[in-house]
């Protein structure tokens, strides 16, 4: 009896967790989806965003996304072959550097806006605008990126380490050639987990890249995020909600597809470690 | 009796005079091996002799593989492992520190015990470590990779399908092909690691015959728990057994004597399976 009532609380719980996505999957197509549409989507916004479309918010967000990966990918990647080829696990820096990661991915986005902000935006002089934008979303997501391609290489048959080596080839030209195509599919789910962060992210970027919703000319001119046009919609413009709810419903499925990639690389990836161990 | 023309061998021999006129290739003084202040290998001497195939026998655990790494310094690669002693190879000691270890793992190829292609295609496996080594004519190149191929008896093999991913070939084949890529950098010495001991019987005996076919061109050292197969293919053959916890070569010579006259009670007992 007990046992029957204990199963009932716990398919309870977890369906309660389900209505709480389906209704806002719900909520947002019902004020969003009559809104969203190609012209939506190809049009500049009007009429601070109640009007119009989003295009210029969409080029915006793709500038700060592509600064962001273009900031990332190889200081993540250099960090992580470190951690995971060049050094020992006990080693003194590399425990300072992991627990520094570690403490970095639990800091507030808004304390990175600030840090953006003074950082990139003051200090460096690149005021409100995408560059300084999407480098603060590249310190947001480094931490986490890190150390997934540092777990991915770690993961990375040790055999093939031993054969690089023992035909004389040097450490770096192992890694570059053979041990970080082998990790190749972690890296991509760590760098899709970190771009669906990335483009989520709201608070970062208001002090960063900014409020414009003008088309962004280059990277030094502010541009306005998807998310944090949302936001913009929905806290300072009256009138705005369908629109904020559109755009909320494209950035929903922006995200749901992102992680959809990062789930099927990842089985690819595990499913390629089952099949080289049982090889 | 012992007849020089045998090349010290019970099994058959194929292109091996050198071995008839022993001389050391890589000589090994004093070499004590410790992981973490546990010593694993003690106080071992012996020389390797110039093509021949060297056998090194023994129970799991007394130290055969952690002797065969010692040879290139692939033991630098585990941590908490440290070298006492000398090795010698071409009139220097490798244990020297100033020893330019890429070169010397160039010259000292490994084969290990699970076959271990690179997750390339077969033509990248065999092209990559000559890029390495600065050969970058790709007739040159393909020239090199299908005289390795032909020797390892792969070419007929997998010649039409040279950019198939290697790790999909099968486990004796993927064996060849890593011989293959050690030969590709035309190395003096060759260390095998129990090289057929993943593989089913009927690949075994086709990398066993390739072994074979090495001697006289390169100095081969290969560990084996396999004591039949050590009688086919050695010249010489090391025995290695486990005293106080401590691994320690109990007898070395030609391989006909060590097998048919051991002269160390342990070696016999281990040889006619009392012990081991």
């Amino acid at each position: 009896m007990a046992e029957h009532l204990f199963q009932f609380v716990i398919w309870c719980v977890a369906l309660l967790v389900l209505m709480v996505l389906l209704w806002l999957v719900y909520g947002l197509l019902d004020h969003g989806l009559a809104k969203l549409s190609f012209e939506f989507l190809l049009s500049e916004p009007q009429n601070a965003g109640r009007d119009g479309g989003i295009i210029s918010i969409l080029v915006a967000t793709l500038l700060i996304l592509a600064v962001t990966l273009l900031a990332a990918l190889p200081l993540g990647l250099a960090s992580a072959v470190w951690l995971a080829e060049f050094t020992a696990t006990h080693h003194f820096w590399a425990r300072k550097v992991r627990l520094a990661l570690d403490v970095m991915a639990g800091v507030p986005s808004i304390v990175f806006g600030l840090f953006g902000y003074a950082f990139f935006g003051i200090f460096m002089g690149m005021g409100f605008s995408v560059l300084s934008g999407g480098l603060t979303l590249a310190c947001m997501i480094l931490p986490v990126f890190i150390r997934t391609c540092e777990i991915g290489l770690r993961g990375v048959n040790n055999s093939w380490r031993q054969g690089a080596a023992a035909l004389g080839m040097p450490k770096i030209k192992a890694v570059w050639y053979i041990l970080l195509p082998a990790a190749m599919p972690a890296i991509s789910a760590g760098l899709i987990l970190g771009i669906g962060r990335a483009t989520a992210e709201t608070a970062a970027l208001m002090f960063t890249s900014g409020y414009v919703d003008r088309m962004p000319e280059s990277v030094m001119d502010s541009g306005r995020a998807l998310s944090v046009h949302i936001y913009d919609l929905s806290m300072n413009v009256t009138g705005g909600d369908a629109a904020a709810q559109a755009s909320a419903l494209l950035l929903l499925m922006i995200i749901i597809v992102l992680n959809m990639l990062a789930y099927a690389v990842t089985d690819l990836w595990l499913g390629r470690r089952l099949s080289n161990d049982l090889a | 009796m012992i007849s020089p023309d045998k090349g010290f061998t019970i099994g058959q021999l194929t292109e091996a005079k050198a071995c008839c006129e022993p001389t050391p290739h890589l000589s090994v003084q004093n070499l004590s091996i410790n992981y973490h202040q546990k010593t694993v290998l003690d106080n071992v001497n012996l020389d390797i002799y110039k093509g021949c195939i060297t056998a090194l026998i023994g129970p799991s655990g007394c130290g055969k593989t952690s002797f065969l790494s010692a040879l290139n310094r692939m033991l630098d690669m585990t941590t908490g492992a440290t070298v006492s002693g000398q090795v010698t190879f071409n009139g220097e000691n490798i244990y020297k520190s100033d020893k330019d270890l890429l070169q010397l793992r160039r010259r000292v190829g490994m084969i290990f015990q699970k076959p271990n292609p690179f997750p390339l295609s077969i033509y990248r496996n065999l092209a990559l470590p000559l890029k390495e080594i600065g050969i970058k004519n790709k007739q040159l190149i393909e020239h090199k990779i299908e005289t390795v191929l032909k020797e390892v008896g792969l070419w007929e093999e997998v010649h039409h399908q040279l950019d198939m991913t290697a790790t999909k070939l099968s486990g004796g084949q993927q064996q060849r092909l890593c011989i293959a890529r050690a030969l590709v950098l035309q190395p003096e010495v060759l260390l095998m690691d129990e090289p057929c001991s993943a593989l089913d019987p009927i690949s075994s005996a086709v990398v066993e015959d390739l072994i074979v076919s090495l001697r006289g061109r390169y100095t081969v050292v290969i560990v084996t728990h396999n004591l039949a197969q050590a009688k086919r293919v050695a010249n010489y053959a090391a025995f290695f057994w486990m005293q106080e916890r401590v691994g320690k070569l109990i007898e070395f010579g030609r391989s006909q004597n060590l097998f048919e006259q051991p002269q160390n009670t342990l070696t016999a007992a281990f040889i006619d399976g009392r012990k081991g």
